[in-house]
């Protein structure tokens, strides 16, 4: 009865951190909005975090370091989505737009 | 079969399985809906089933953390940015760049592809707990060991939204 136990091996939780971090980068490739990035952007942090609690439940000597790393990967998660979201309200009161192609005022 | 199915162990085998499609459905509406908000959503859908996996990995508390900040906190914060920020109308369509496309989804492919391999292929070793790795031992290890780093996050935030505030201030009023 394998599929049952999946909950109870390292590669399952590695296989979902990679399929997180996977969907994180195809999106923050393929998306043309600011804010579309920034979502793809928490989907790659929460990837990393569940690689650490899964090498914190099965390998790691001291089980309580991985959590407090993944506590340190939200509040930065936090300030990241704080500061990202006010540049992006910023951007569009004088762009009137989203749009990363419309970022132009540095380009050479 | 259907007689393990009707385990305790079973049953948490089960709704393991239904949090992980939750999480995988929930993260592929994220990164791929055309909408804004239908892609917040898919991100809260997302990181309900991100918080069921720390629940499975022995760390509750990490996974009311996880609820509380990412869905109580950066959904929210989010979705008051598209409300502020996203017009629909002027919306552009088209590829918006060289990675965009089928390159950009043969580049995460071969990543996760990747990392999977990496994660089937090692050996990994582990080791003998050397705590219990409760919520009294993390207060503990981040009010001794990671004093420093407690302070500097508490710094950091308190920079990032003085900062946030400046900065989403500024033309008002135009």
């Amino acid at each position: 009865m394998p599929i049952l136990t999946l909950y109870n091996h390292l590669a399952t939780y590695l296989v979902i951190g990679a399929l997180l971090f996977g969907m994180g980068v195809y999106g923050i490739m393929t998306r043309r909005t600011l804010i579309g990035m920034l979502i793809a952007a928490e989907l790659l942090l929460a990837g990393a975090s569940v690689n650490f609690m899964a090498f914190n439940r099965f390998t790691a000597p001291d089980p309580a370091l991985g959590q407090i790393f993944t506590l340190f990967i939200m509040a930065i998660a936090a300030a990241e989505a704080a500061i990202g979201l006010s540049i992006i309200v910023a951007f569009y009161r004088y762009y009137k737009s989203i749009d990363t192609e419309d970022a132009v005022h540095l380009k050479g | 079969m259907m007689k393990t199915l009707f385990t305790a162990d079973g049953l948490v085998g089960l709704i393991f399985l239904f949090n992980l499609g939750v999480t995988i459905i929930g993260g592929l509406v994220a990164c791929s809906a055309e909408r804004l908000v239908r892609a917040v959503v898919g991100l809260v859908v997302c990181f309900v089933g991100v918080a069921g996996t720390y629940y499975f990995l022995n760390s509750p508390f990490i996974a009311m953390m996880h609820v509380l900040i990412y869905i109580g906190a950066v959904a929210v914060a989010i979705s008051f940015a598209i409300m502020l920020a996203a017009p629909e109308e002027k919306k552009k369509r088209g590829p918006s760049g060289p990675l965009s496309g089928p390159a950009g989804l043969i580049t995460a492919l071969l990543l996760t592809s990747g990392l999977v391999t990496l994660a089937f292929k090692t050996e990994w070793t582990s080791f003998k707990k050397i705590n219990d790795g409760t919520v009294k031992t993390i207060g503990i290890q981040l009010l001794t060991n990671h004093s420093m780093v407690f302070e500097l996050i508490s710094i950091v935030l308190l920079i990032a939204i003085l900062g946030a505030l400046v900065i989403a201030r500024g033309g008002r009023g135009n």
